[in-house]
C-alpha cells in the first residue's frame, strides 16, 4: 500500500505545479484584463490579409 | 425644399457620422471633416487600412480637434515627464495613458500595430474594460511628447488629468483576492481526494498512511486558515472594536472552531476532522466575494476638482505661448483659455470677450457674458474666442477648491444605515451563542467530552456561510443588471440604501434637462428658403455658441458668402450677403438697425437666443431653450407615488413655468439655490427623519450627494467628469430611474427569500448537532448543498426579477 503514499506525492506535485502556474499568471496580470486578449486572438488572419491585399493593390497600380 | 432631398445624406467613412454639405470627398470617400480624412490618409499611407474592415466607421469624429490648437508642451518637462510614465530607463521608457475614445476591436488592433507609424515604438498593449493603454518605446528614437501627438494624429487622444498621476492600486487587490480563490481552491480539491478513504468507510488502508493522510490534510489547510481567512477575522475584529456584530463575527466563530476540533480529532487520532468542509466554506466565501467586488473599472466614484482641472494651460509669456503644468502657475500670470477650455484658476479677464459657462459649477443655465477688468471664477467654461486673463489666486485658494473643501468636512456627518444582513448577523449570533451555551450545559452533567464535542458540532454546522453568500451573490449580480442598463452603483451597499429612501430630491440643470443639446424655435412668420439661406450664410462664419445653434438649424444647401462681415461681441453679426443687410443678435443690437418707420408689431421676449433683422425689417427671433430629459415627467410622478419629489435648482425661475406645466403643481420647487442652500435643504429633509436621495450632476451639487444618504450623478457619458457619489447613472437611463429602484427593492428580496431558506438549513444543522449525531461526511454534504443552493435561488431571483422589468438584456 505504500504506493499509494508515492501516488499521493506525485499527485500533490501536479496539482501543486498548476496552482503555481495560476499564482504566477495572477502575477504577471493576465487576470488585470479577461476581455481584451479575447478579441486580440482574432487579429492576425487579418493582418496577413491586410498584407496581401496592399501588395496585390501595389503592382496593379 | 427640392434642393435638399436630392442630396443623400452621406456617412463618414471615419467615424459614421452623417455628412452635411461640408463633406469631404477623398479617395471617392466621404468624410465628415478634414481630420477625419487626415488621420484616414496617415493610416492609408502606413497600410493600416484593416483598421476599417474589423469594425465598420470604428473612428471618433474629429470635427472638434481641428478647432482646438492643443499644446503638448508640458510634456517636455521633467518633472511631468517622471510623474506621468510608469518606467524609465536610459533607453526605454514605459507610459500607460487613459485614452476614451478606445471602444472598438479595431482600435485594439490600430494601437497595437502603432509601431507601424513610428519605429521608435516597441510595444503597445490595450485594456479595453479599462480603455488605456501602454507603451514602451525608445528614447532615442521618439519623446512622451510626440507619442502622444502621434496617438492625437491618429484620433487617439489620450486624457491627462491631474488625478490620473496617483496610479491607483487596484489591480494589487483584485490580484490578492484571485489568489486567495486559487489556493482555497487548490487545497479544497486536494483535501476532498484525501478524505476520500473516510467518505467511503474503506478501512483497508494501514493506520500510519491514515496517519499520513492526516498530516498532509493539517498541512494543506494551512495556509487557507493563515491567508485565505486572514480578512474575515481581521473584518469581524474590527467590527467587535466598533460594538457592531457583523456577519463577519459568527463565521469568524465558525472558522476558528471548525479548523480547532479538526487540528485535535487529527493530532489525537479521534477521527478525520472536518477539514474539506472547512477548506470549501473558505472557497465558496471568497467567490462570493469576487462576485460582489465587480468593480466598473471606467468609472471612478472618488473624483474630486483635481480630476476636472486641466492638467496644463497655456502660459503667455513675452507674447509667445507656452503649455506649462497647472501646478507651476503663480499669481500675476497672464493666461490664454481657448474656446471650450476651462479656467483654471479665479483670474481677471484683460483680453478678449468672455462668455462663461457656469452651469456646472452654479446650475446656471446660460453662459455669462464677462467684460475686460471683470473676476472670473475657476471651473467656468469659456463659450466663444479666444480670451487671456491674469492669474488672481492660487489653484488651493480658488473658490472651486474651497467649494470642495467644505464639503469634505460635511462627510462625517452622514447617518450610516444598517444592512439587513447587518441587523439579521446581530440576532443570529446571539441565537447561536445561547443554543451553543444551553447544548453546553445540557451535555455537561451527562459527559465532559460530549458536551465539548456537541458544542463544537453546534457552532460548526450553524457557520453562517450560505447566510454570509447569499448578500454578495443577489446583489452582486443585481449589481451587473443595472450597469448593463446604464446605472453604476459603487458597491452593493448602496443597493441596499437605495430601498430605504423616503424623499427624492433632483437638481434641474444638467439632470432634469440635458446637459448637452438645447431645443431651438423659430418665434415671428416662417422664414422663406431664401431668408434660411441668408441667414445660414451669415451666421456659419461665427463660433459663437448661439451662432453655431443657429447654423445647425437653419443650415441648407450652397450658402453664399457675405460681402462684408462684421462680428461685435456682445451684441450680434452685422452682414452685406446678395445685397441684403442682415443682422442677428441681442435686442438692443437689432434695435439699431430697424428702421423707425417700420415698428415691428412683435418683438419677441428672449432668455437666450437671438433677433433677426433683415433689410431693417424685424423678421422674428430664434429661442433658445433647455430640453428636459426623456419621459422625465413620467419618472417624477411615479416616483412621487412613493416618495415626496422636490425640485432644486441653481438657476433663476425662468423655466418654472415651463416646468409646472411638465411635472404638475404639487412638486415643490426652489430656485437661485448656491450649492450650500442644496446642502441644507438635503440637512433640513434629514431632520425630518427622511433618508434622501439626491440626483444631480455638477459640481454645483457635490455637497447635496455627499450629504444624502444616496447620491446619484448624471451623466452624458460615463467616462467624463461627475462628482464624487454613490452611483453614476447614465443621461440616456434617466428615464428607466424609478424601475432601477424598485428593481433595487426586487434585489434586496431576493437577499431574504435566501437568508430564510438558509435559516432552515442551519435549523435542520443544528437540530443534528444538539443531538450529538454529526459526522463529517455529513457537514462535507450539507456544507455545499446549502451554499450551492442559495446561490442558486439568489442568481434565479434577481435574473427573474430583471426580466420582468425589462433591466436585463
Amino acid at each position: 500500500m505504500s504506493v499509494i503514499a508515492v501516488l499521493i506525492g506525485f499527485s500533490l506535485m501536479v496539482a501543486g505545479a498548476f496552482l503555481g502556474a495560476f499564482l504566477w499568471a495572477v502575477r504577471t496580470g493576465q487576470y488585470d484584463d479577461k476581455y481584451t486578449p479575447s478579441i486580440r486572438i482574432l487579429f492576425d488572419d487579418l493582418k496577413t490579409e491586410d498584407t496581401k491585399h496592399n501588395q496585390t493593390n501595389k503592382e496593379t497600380s | 425644399m427640392s434642393e435638399t432631398e436630392n442630396i443623400v445624406k452621406a456617412k463618414c467613412y471615419h467615424c459614421g457620422d452623417t455628412c452635411d454639405m461640408t463633406a469631404v470627398i477623398f479617395e471617392e470617400k466621404p468624410f465628415c471633416c478634414e481630420g477625419c480624412k487626415l488621420v484616414y490618409s496617415i493610416l492609408r499611407e502606413n497600410q493600416l487600412c484593416a483598421y476599417y474592415s474589423i469594425s465598420e466607421t470604428p473612428g471618433v469624429t474629429q470635427r472638434s480637434r481641428l478647432k482646438s490648437t492643443k499644446k503638448w508642451g508640458y510634456l517636455e518637462d521633467i518633472g511631468m515627464v517622471s510623474r506621468l510614465v510608469d518606467f524609465r530607463d536610459d533607453t526605454h521608457t514605459k507610459v500607460t495613458f487613459f485614452i476614451p475614445s478606445i471602444h472598438c476591436s479595431s482600435c485594439i488592433w490600430l494601437l497595437e500595430n502603432l509601431h507601424k507609424l513610428h519605429q521608435g515604438i516597441v510595444h503597445a498593449l490595450v485594456n479595453l474594460p479599462e480603455r488605456k493603454v501602454s507603451i514602451s518605446f525608445l528614447n532615442t528614437h521618439i519623446s512622451l511628447r510626440e507619442v502622444v501627438e502621434l496617438l492625437t494624429s491618429i484620433g487617439y487622444e489620450p486624457l491627462i488629468r491631474l488625478d490620473s498621476l496617483h496610479k491607483a492600486e487596484k489591480h494589487r487587490l483584485s490580484r490578492l483576492l484571485y489568489n486567495k480563490v486559487g489556493i482555497a481552491g487548490f487545497v479544497f480539491g486536494n483535501i476532498m481526494l484525501l478524505s476520500f478513504p473516510e467518505y467511503l468507510s474503506i478501512d483497508a488502508s494501514s493506520a500510519a498512511l491514515k496517519e499520513l493522510f492526516g498530516y498532509l490534510i493539517v498541512l494543506l489547510s494551512l495556509p487557507v486558515f493563515f491567508y485565505c481567512s486572514a480578512e474575515y477575522f481581521q473584518s469581524a475584529y474590527k467590527g467587535l472594536r466598533a460594538k457592531l456584530i457583523n456577519i463577519d463575527v459568527p463565521l469568524s466563530i465558525g472558522i476558528i472552531v471548525f479548523y480547532i476540533r479538526s487540528l485535535y480529532e487529527i493530532f489525537s487520532g479521534t477521527g478525520p476532522g472536518y477539514m474539506d468542509s472547512f477548506a470549501g466554506l473558505i472557497f465558496f466565501l471568497l467567490l462570493g466575494k469576487l462576485f460582489q467586488n465587480k468593480t466598473f473599472d471606467l468609472l471612478n466614484f472618488e473624483r474630486d476638482y483635481k480630476s476636472y482641472f486641466p492638467i496644463a494651460v497655456t502660459l503667455l509669456k513675452n507674447s509667445v505661448e507656452h503649455s506649462v503644468p497647472l501646478s507651476n502657475i503663480s499669481i500675476g500670470d497672464r493666461l490664454v483659455i481657448r474656446n471650450n477650455e476651462l479656467i483654471p484658476v479665479d483670474s481677471v479677464l484683460v483680453s478678449g470677450y468672455g462668455h462663461i459657462d457656469y452651469s456646472f459649477l452654479t446650475g446656471e443655465a446660460n453662459a455669462v457674458d464677462k467684460e475686460i477688468g471683470e473676476v472670473l471664477h475657476a471651473g467656468g467654461k469659456q463659450m466663444g474666442n479666444r480670451i487671456e486673463i491674469t492669474v488672481s489666486k492660487n489653484v488651493e485658494q480658488s473658490y472651486l477648491t474651497q467649494l470642495w473643501n467644505e464639503n469634505a468636512l460635511n462627510k462625517n456627518l452622514r447617518r450610516t444605515l444598517y444592512s439587513f444582513s447587518a441587523v439579521v448577523s446581530k440576532y443570529f449570533t446571539y441565537a447561536l451563542l445561547a443554543i451553543a451555551a444551553g447544548t453546553f450545559l445540557f451535555w455537561l452533567p451527562r459527559d465532559t467530552a460530549l458536551a465539548v464535542s456537541t458544542v463544537s458540532a453546534v457552532l460548526i454546522i450553524a457557520c453562517p456561510c450560505a447566510l454570509a453568500l447569499s448578500t454578495p451573490f443577489a446583489l452582486g449580480n443585481a449589481l451587473r443588471y443595472l450597469a448593463r442598463a446604464g446605472f453604476y452603483l459603487k458597491n452593493i451597499t448602496v443597493l441596499e440604501k437605495l430601498t430605504k429612501i423616503t424623499s427624492v430630491v433632483f437638481d434641474k440643470t444638467g439632470t432634469i434637462t440635458k446637459q448637452e443639446g438645447t431645443s431651438i424655435t423659430f418665434l415671428g412668420t416662417a422664414l422663406t428658403l431664401h431668408e434660411m439661406k441668408t441667414i445660414f450664410s451669415t451666421v456659419r462664419h461665427s463660433t459663437h455658441p448661439v451662432s453655431r445653434r443657429i447654423a445647425e438649424y437653419t443650415e441648407v444647401p450652397a450658402p453664399i458668402e457675405p460681402e462684408t462681415f462684421l462680428e461685435k461681441e456682445g451684441e450680434g453679426i452685422e452682414a452685406f450677403i446678395d445685397d441684403n443687410h442682415v443682422f442677428i443678435g441681442s435686442g438692443k443690437g437689432a434695435e439699431l438697425f430697424l428702421k423707425t418707420e417700420e415698428t415691428p408689431e412683435v418683438v419677441h421676449e428672449l432668455i437666450s437666443g437671438a433677433h433677426v433683422v433683415i433689410n431693417g425689417r424685424y423678421r422674428g427671433a430664434f429661442r433658445i431653450e433647455s430640453v428636459y430629459r426623456d419621459k422625465i415627467a413620467a419618472v417624477i410622478s411615479n416616483l412621487q407615488k412613493k416618495h415626496p419629489v422636490s425640485i432644486l435648482s441653481g438657476d433663476t425661475p425662468k423655466e418654472q413655468d415651463n416646468l409646472r406645466n411638465l411635472i404638475g403643481e404639487d412638486v415643490p420647487m426652489s430656485f437661485n439655490q448656491s450649492p450650500y442652500d442644496k446642502l441644507q435643504y438635503i440637512q433640513n429633509l434629514q431632520r425630518k427623519g427622511a433618508v434622501v436621495l439626491m440626483i444631480g450632476d455638477g459640481l454645483n451639487d457635490s455637497g447635496a450627494l455627499q450629504q444624502s444618504e444616496v447620491g446619484i450623478s448624471v451623466s452624458e457619458d460615463v467616462v467624463s467628469f461627475s462628482p464624487a457619489s454613490d452611483a453614476i447613472l447614465n443621461g440616456a437611463s434617466m428615464n428607466k430611474l424609478h424601475t432601477f429602484m424598485e428593481y433595487a427593492n426586487n434585489a434586496v428580496f431576493a437577499v431574504r427569500v435566501s437568508f430564510i431558506v438558509s435559516l432552515f438549513y442551519n435549523i435542520f444543522g443544528i437540530v443534528y448537532a444538539v443531538t450529538g449525531n454529526v459526522t463529517p461526511l455529513f457537514a462535507a454534504i450539507l456544507m455545499p448543498v446549502s451554499s450551492v443552493t442559495v446561490i442558486a435561488l439568489t442568481v434565479l431571483l434577481t435574473m427573474f426579477y430583471a426580466k420582468r422589468r425589462g433591466i436585463a438584456g
